[in-house]
């Protein structure tokens, strides 16, 4: 999982971040063979997985190669349709595709091969998109890569590609986390893994991007992110640089937007709006541009603060006789941007910077040593 | 033939003169900040909520329409105060993603506010009334729009050509150091663009909310959006090329809306596509097509990268 500049070794501070890391995967996996599959806890895990995948892939972007990219929305619905489209049993066809008299696709791929597929299209849909969008500077190719997420989503809405898309209706009945539950003959749940193993996609996926940021190409990604200039005179071919980290990001946006469609249970164009690649970039913010770790904690928080904690904000709450006033349906939301605003102006570095959780055990171990290494996030 | 296109048209100028209105706001900011201003949008969005309010409370429509105005100036300009003064010596994108937050702000707090509802704009005498020109069935509105906007046009550019704090911002957007070493104030500068620049997106805001009637928390995104890519279209940081790019979108969105019927009733396709799903998409795709053909837009000036 490291790689210094001369020699690889692996020091103390990466062997206790794998250790926290799989101590974090073990302790899921009791709590969800304990803890009563309705607990919100396993839904802020589930959606926290997601989100952080995708946090982490716009990362990649954002953060380390500094291509200030807005399209993640629109990678995440291919994702999310190119998964639902391919798993959705053949039985169930009929009823999901009514109005298109069950649809032009009729198979059924296994879930892991839908995923990689998902992953896949995002990314030659990056490819294609990158072509003429990369070539743009930091504000134009974020409103261009804003443009064509809302391109995509017209096109799977509109009506002749219904057969395929299922129109403007919505995708339903394909697998979802809960088909991976381990069940007896009876149909009563044995083992609980719909939990884990989204956390362990996540976790798998997240780190080969680790891998990569750490390798030759990922550090050439820094140069460019640098300066691109010098990175040029340096060697390092841009285009096709560039071009690289937006494919691997988007085929992990891909793979995020299957996972999303698996924790909604249903797709729909409709809801990968502007607004959701507002909200994953926030989580990057908060996390820390630049910082894997970051992202992947900020995105937990993120969840559990608006699916979980904060939920008390948006009911009436009355202590002995005092009503505690503002509380009303959507005030969890105002305290949320607040809170964003203040990281966003006073806290710039966000939760982590662009420190990784072995540079944070490291600093702890008081080495104080400022080379680089990868943490593993959950 | 022409009384199928005609009515689409006239609401395209319409359209067109809104987003022109709107989209002077972005080009403006960003001839001077370089930062695209993703809360516009927003702001524009919370101009229509404040009419709706007010007019509720029972302030006359009369006082309503210049309060409405001049409240919307002042959002323009504490925005500006709180959340992009501070990073003005930050990296851009830091001030991009502060934009981006304000967006996400306001819209929360006009759900917060209104419940996530509709919330149905007052109807303005004179301007809502029905007329019918050359066969078409319309509202005062549309005819008002084009005509407003190509006024407003015209004080600025004067206001920008003839007067001293014009001068002051052309010189800003042509160079942010040196003209601040020649004692121009640059707050002061930036400040006045927002309030004009948000001061336009509320003029827009009553024409628009006018045609449409109801505005909620994401009403203002797709107009923002829309106007910001007529800006990039016309040239950003040029003013005419905005209001050229707005009526150019702004017509052509609302011709692909009735395509299907302009189509069926020429004879071209046996039936109807469905085209109107791409008329948002349409935007998006001229925005890609002129950024790769002529980024500069139409009428920007080119600009060479010094290493």
């Amino acid at each position: 999982m490291s790689n210094s500049l001369q020699k690889k070794k692996v020091d103390s501070a990466t062997i206790i971040s794998a250790v926290i890391v799989l101590a974090l995967y073990a302790l899921v996996f009791v709590a969800e063979q304990i803890i009563p599959p309705t607990s919100m806890l396993f839904t802020v895990l589930k959606k926290g997985a997601t989100y952080a995948l995708v946090a982490v892939s716009m990362n990649l972007l954002n953060g380390f190669t500094g291509i200030f990219s807005l399209g993640q929305a629109g990678f995440m619905l291919v994702g999310a349709y190119v998964y639902g489209i391919f798993t959705i049993p053949i039985v169930s066809r009929m009823d999901v595709y009514q109005y298109y008299n069950g649809g032009l696709v009729q198979f059924t791929l296994p879930v892991f091969i839908a995923m990689l597929l998902s992953g896949l299209a995002a990314a030659l849909l990056a490819l294609l998109i990158g072509l003429p969008v990369l070539r743009l500077k930091s504000d134009y190719l974020a409103i261009a890569t804003l443009g064509f997420a809302e391109i995509i989503r017209a096109l799977f809405q509109w009506d002749k590609l219904g057969p395929i898309t299922n129109g403007s209706n919505m995708l339903r009945l394909f697998p979802t986390f809960n088909d991976f539950n381990i069940r007896a003959a009876d149909g009563h749940v044995t083992v609980y893994l719909s939990t884990l193993v989204p956390l362990l996609i996540a976790g798998v996926c997240i780190g080969v991007i680790i891998l990569l940021i750490n390798s030759t190409f990922g550090r050439a990604l820094r140069a460019i992110k640098d300066d691109e200039i010098a990175a040029e005179a340096m060697g390092i071919r841009l285009a096709s640089h560039k071009r690289l980290a937006f494919c691997i990001s988007s085929f992990f946006a891909g793979v995020g937007g299957a996972m999303l469609a698996m924790y909604q249970t249903t797709v729909q164009a409709k809801s990968f709006t502007t607004a959701m690649t507002y909200e994953i970039l926030l989580i990057v913010v908060i996390g820390g541009i630049g910082s894997v770790t970051g992202s992947c904690l900020s995105s937990f928080l993120f969840v559990a603060c608006s699916e979980w904690w904060l939920r008390f904000l948006d009911q009436k709450q009355v202590i002995g006789d005092f009503e505690v006033p503002l509380l009303r349906n959507g005030f969890r939301l105002v305290v949320f941007s607040i809170i964003i605003m203040i990281v966003v102006l006073f806290f710039r570095r966000g939760i982590m910077g662009t420190n990784e959780l072995p540079d944070v055990i490291r600093k702890l171990q008081g080495k104080g040593r400022s080379s680089k290494k990868g943490g593993q996030g959950k | 033939m022409w009384s199928t296109v005609f009515p689409y048209l006239l609401s395209g100028i319409s359209v067109g003169g809104q987003y022109a209105l709107i989209a002077i706001g972005y080009t403006m900011v960003y001839g001077i900040l370089r930062l695209i201003n993703f809360a516009h949008g927003d702001v524009f969005m919370v101009a229509g909520i404040l009419m709706v309010y007010m007019a509720a409370s029972g302030v006359p429509l009369w006082l309503c329409l210049p309060l409405v105005l001049v409240l919307t100036a002042v959002i323009g300009f504490v925005i500006e105060r709180v959340a992009y003064k501070p990073l003005r010596a930050a990296p851009r994108m830091s001030v991009m993603i502060s934009a981006i937050g304000v967006s996400y702000t306001l819209q929360n707090l006009v759900l917060y506010i209104t419940g996530g509802l509709n919330q149905i704009y007052p109807t303005i005498p004179w301007i809502s009334d029905n007329v019918t020109i050359l066969g078409a069935s319309t509202k005062m509105v549309t005819i008002i729009t084009p005509i407003l906007t190509l006024v407003l046009v015209v004080a600025l550019v004067w206001l920008i050509n003839h007067t001293k704090i014009g001068m002051a911002m052309r010189a800003v957007s042509r160079d942010f150091e040196t003209s601040q070493l020649m004692g121009i104030k640059i707050n002061r500068v930036i400040s006045t663009t927002f309030v004009i620049g948000t001061f336009l997106a509320g003029v827009a805001s009553v024409l628009y909310f006018t045609n449409y009637t109801t505005v909620i928390q994401t009403s203002g995104a797709m107009p923002g959006l829309k106007a910001f890519v007529a800006a990039v279209f016309g040239g950003i940081g040029s003013i005419p090329g905005a209001v050229v790019g707005a009526f150019i979108i702004g017509i052509a969105e609302n011709l692909i809306k009735g395509l299907d019927i302009i189509l069926f009733k020429a004879g071209l396709i046996p039936g109807p596509m469905g085209l109107a799903t791409f008329s948002d998409a349409f935007t998006f795709a001229l925005l890609i097509i002129i950024l790769a053909v002529k980024p500069t837009g139409l009428f920007g000036e080119k600009i060479t990268d010094k290493v």
